[in-house]
């Protein structure tokens, strides 16, 4: 398992494009943000936690449909499948991988574009720690959904469509614990709830993802 | 004898022809019936005037919407386990239905939000709450309009829908936590204290009854022509072959 994560890893990075991507278009959605609600530091300020989520978020999104497809086309998830690992595994190594190559740079670059946008001084350990704990829950949400549609031709955007509404409590909480910390309210009840969610998914979806990919090399 | 024998897809067109027409006339006449019970006959509330008449569409559409989803997720569980077809197709029908039953709910709610609150919409919990569960209906019946061989999106599917109602639920708990509603609490729970009064409880009975019975009725007619195409589509496949 830990020769397919180093695989994935490896592919990510050399095989170009999915790596850099996520956060050059995480870059790019936040570099729009002001253009399109002005450039005041005040109305800046108070939007920055969600809009740095909602950027991650996206970023996030791009690049999932690459989680099994290229594998799924050449054949290796086939390979895969029958390898002496179990199926979960492999989905939850892939969604690690993704994590590491897409999740991991965007909360580091997440304090830099915190800066574009004028986010308050306390907030910026809060958003770190609240990506953190988000993205992974992210990544996996995203294998699944990228399982569900890796025999589809035109999945990419059936992936969104299933994918953003299972974004959705997620999403709440981590701005939840951005916006508070970043107003220096207090922030535990949201961060163990995002937690939970965090680890709820890293741990059943694995196998709802499984199953869907079972039946697509079916 | 088992109960599962009626899910035999032969033995299922058979019991649901006859049952078709009389849930077609039940629905009716409690729809009707309800419907001008609680339109013409109730009073006006003291505080809401001729407005509140709209719970007549609202409650039990909202509740439909809900009730199709806990619908889909109990024929997807015995698709999963049972292998049954019926069960995977009664899933496929009752999609749209409960969407449309969820667009009624927010439409009519909105026009009677704008009087009541002075707006359309607001971003109350059980509003937001709906608009997720309208994302959720149009994700899975986009993935079942996506995938070509039955087997696969029957699967595909059902897994889809139990992982959905999990998240539909944490969204509906999540959203709670983010905003605090205008909208008022339960109109119809078992605890009569909370309950609207008699006087306008009893027309909702019937109109709650016609909208379930209607609701098995599309869902039935759905069902039964899932299953025509299913048969036609065999057809033509072996007329391929031969």
């Amino acid at each position: 398992m830990i020769r397919l994560l180093i695989r994935d890893l490896a592919l990510a990075v050399r095989a170009g494009g999915g790596f850099g991507l996520g956060l050059a278009f995480f870059l790019i959605v936040i570099v729009l943000v002001p253009f399109g609600v002005g450039p005041e530091t005040v109305l800046l300020a108070r939007i920055a936690p969600g809009i740095l989520w909602i950027g991650a978020l996206l970023a996030c999104l791009l690049s999932l449909d690459r989680i099994f497809q290229l594998d799924f086309e050449d054949g290796s998830l086939d390979l895969l499948a029958t390898a002496p690992i179990p199926m979960e595994g492999v989905v939850a190594v892939k969604a690690l991988a993704h994590w590491l190559t897409t999740g991991l740079p965007l909360v580091m670059a997440a304090p830099f574009l915190g800066v574009m946008l004028n986010l308050p001084g306390p907030g910026y350990a809060w958003l770190v720690l609240s990506l953190v704990l988000g993205t992974p829950a992210l990544s996996m949400i995203g294998a699944f959904g990228a399982a569900l549609t890796v025999g589809l031709k035109r999945g990419g955007l059936l992936l969104s469509l299933l994918v953003l509404p299972l974004y959705v409590p997620t999403l709440i909480y981590g701005t939840e614990v951005a916006r508070r910390g970043a107003e220096g309210l207090a922030v535990a009840t949201p961060l163990a709830l995002l937690a939970g969610i965090t680890l709820a998914a890293v741990a059943l979806l694995p196998f709802a993802a499984a199953a869907a990919l079972r039946v697509n090399l079916r | 004898m088992s109960i599962w024998e009626y899910a035999n897809p032969l033995k299922f067109m058979g019991w649901t022809a006859p049952l078709v027409p009389v849930l077609w006339v039940l629905s009716g006449i409690a729809l009707t019936v309800g419907l001008i019970w609680g339109f013409f006959l109730t009073p006006d509330d003291y505080r809401m005037g001729a407005t509140v008449k709209i719970i007549y569409i609202h409650v039990p559409s909202a509740m439909m919407a809900i009730n199709a989803w806990v619908m889909m997720l109990v024929t997807s569980l015995i698709w999963l386990i049972r292998r049954h077809h019926v069960s995977a197709l009664a899933a496929k029908a009752a999609a749209p239905v409960g969407m449309i039953m969820t667009v009624v709910a927010l439409i009519s709610g909105a026009i009677w939000g704008q009087p009541m609150w002075g707006t359309w919409w607001a971003w109350d919990p059980r509003l937001t709450s709906f608009l997720i569960l309208f994302l959720f209906y149009l994700g899975y019946m986009a993935m079942w309009a996506a995938i070509d061989d039955p087997d696969t999106a029957a699967d595909l599917t059902s897994v889809l829908c139990l992982v959905g109602s999990v998240f539909a639920v944490l969204s509906r708990y999540a959203v709670n936590f983010w905003n605090q509603g205008l909208h008022q609490g339960a109109s119809l729970s078992l605890d009569s204290e909370e309950n609207v009064h008699d006087v306008f409880w009893l027309p909702l009975l019937v109109v709650l009854a016609g909208f379930v019975l209607l609701f098995l009725a599309l869902v039935l007619v759905r069902t039964r022509t899932e299953i025509r195409a299913r048969r036609l589509h065999a057809i033509a496949l072996r007329e391929r072959m031969g």
